[in-house]
């Protein structure tokens, strides 16, 4: 059914792409496409899962319990400290290698790429949230936080109910950049073989070594890019709304 | 240091271990880096200049090319760059009447890839950082006399690095982290390095881990660094 709609979009695509772009582009059509839809979904579950487990995380470096705070600032402040393509090949090729004897039921996950890719991918734009999102709280008006004390919320409501809603209101453009990053970044997951967008670019050049590939890739990811823009303004008049 | 060698196992220094190569490979992401950012400032000042300018088209030109590099992924950048300027060397050579095949260093390849980028996002902190000297300082600077040239020297410019430190201090971060794309164009930093070692020995997750340490202990001397820079732009400065 969703495969169905894809190959749809993808025909859809082709057909009305074909006479503005060269040669190359409609020969290779699908594929762009296919990596492009790939790219997405990623991306979209990643930022969604990575903004909860920041959420997750935010909390418990706010919470000043130590066994709490101190993993999630070390967690942070490794993931924000290395590379994402060595914390991809950490996972992907060196997790990877023990192989099925080594890892058990969980060579399953192991040996699919796209689910290290997202799992990678997932904790490490988590990272990167918590930080924007402790900015954000951080930027909370003192008084929220007392007024929602003296009225008698616990921690946890106050943060749920008064100072987390505000905080993302905040830091939304922040995390609006964030995502344009975390899309710039899922290309490297190409090296660890999947064909997202950058992965099928990179299969396509390698068979007819003609530039223009890597021309027609960037203009798909400044759509992208473009796309991820107005979604992050769309969000942000949303949250202005209230505040006129 | 035979014992510490053999503790070390396959990441010994010398002949029988890695650790002294993994530790050249983090040398050449540190000079990839420091050319990276060398170039990238310089060209990100000239890029502030175009869209700082009263000329409209190099506004536009600096103002496309941001856009360009802030939407396009730095793994692609990096690939055009490499096989652009190969092949734009190997064509420019063969049509000039000597024969192609020429290999771009890759060191160089990296560089102008990486600073490339560099340049857009600093061009952004530089621009901040103009607009940010106050007003009045520049408008006292122009009653005592001062020509346009010793206004921007004298006072604009030097006043502008307070601005810009913490930016760049990011830019710079990321740009370190960034250097990691590199070994894809399999130039010997400590990531390829690692990689080399990690299939060699057959203990990837080992020689992968000790990447990461080495751009962890990377990471936090320069946020050491960054400190200490931020905090020596603002002396002098009535203290918030």
């Amino acid at each position: 059914m969703y495969q169905d709609f894809k190959y749809l979009i993808s025909d859809g695509v082709c057909a009305i792409a074909s006479p503005v772009s060269g040669d190359l582009f409609t020969k290779f059509c699908p594929r762009f496409i296919d990596g492009f839809v790939v790219t997405i979904e990623l991306l979209a579950l990643s930022s969604t899962l990575g903004f909860l487990l920041a959420v997750g995380l935010v909390l418990a470096r706010m919470s000043g319990h130590r066994v709490l705070s101190i993993p999630a600032n070390v967690f942070v402040y490794c993931f924000r400290g290395t590379p994402l393509l060595v914390q991809l090949w950490i996972i992907y090729f060196g997790i990877g290698s023990f192989g099925a004897e080594g890892l058990g039921p969980l060579w399953a996950f192991f040996k699919e790429p796209w689910l290290v890719g997202l799992l990678v991918l997932t904790l490490n734009t988590s990272a990167y949230v918590s930080e924007i999102l402790r900015g954000g709280l951080v930027n909370v008006d003192k008084g929220q936080a007392e007024a929602a004390m003296a009225i008698g919320m616990s921690w946890f409501q106050s943060m749920r109910r008064i100072l987390l809603p505000q905080a993302i209101r905040i830091a939304w453009p922040a995390y609006g950049n964030e995502l344009v990053l975390l899309m710039k970044g899922s290309a490297l997951i190409s090296t660890i073989t999947v064909l997202d967008l950058m992965g099928q670019t990179r299969t396509i050049f390698a068979r007819n070594f003609d530039l223009t590939t890597y021309l027609y890739a960037t203009v798909l990811y400044l759509v992208l890019a473009g796309l991820i823009t107005l979604f992050v303004v769309a969000i942000e008049r949303r949250f202005a709304r209230n505040l006129r | 240091m035979e014992y510490i060698n053999e503790l070390l196992g396959p990441l010994a220094f010398g002949d029988t271990g890695w650790g002294d190569d993994l530790l050249r490979g983090a040398w050449i992401t540190v000079t990839l880096a420091l050319c990276s950012m060398a170039l990238g400032l310089f060209f990100g000042l000239l890029l502030a200049g175009a869209k700082l300018s009263r000329i409209a088209p190099l506004r536009w030109f600096a103002s496309v090319y941001t856009l360009f590099i802030r939407g396009v992924p730095e793994f692609l950048i990096l690939l055009i760059v490499f096989f652009g300027s190969d092949k734009l060397i190997n064509t420019a050579l063969i049509s000039l009447g000597f024969e192609g095949g020429v290999e771009v260093p890759k060191f160089g390849a990296a560089v102008a890839g990486l600073s490339a980028i560099f340049a857009a996002y600093a061009c952004e902190i530089f621009r901040g950082a103009y607009l940010a000297v106050p007003r009045g300082q520049i408008e006292a600077a122009f009653a005592i006399g001062l020509s346009p040239v010793k206004v921007f020297r004298r006072v604009r410019f030097p006043q502008m690095w307070r601005y810009a430190i913490p930016g760049l201090g990011n830019l710079w971060m990321v740009v370190l982290k960034d250097t990691s794309l590199a070994a894809v164009i399999a130039l010997n930093e400590l990531l390829r390095i690692a990689k080399l070692g990690g299939e060699t020995e057959g203990s990837q997750l080992l020689f992968f881990t000790v990447a990461g340490l080495l751009y962890l202990l990377m990471t936090f001397l320069s946020d050491r660094g960054r400190v200490w820079a931020e905090g020596r732009a603002r002396r002098g400065v009535a203290g918030v």
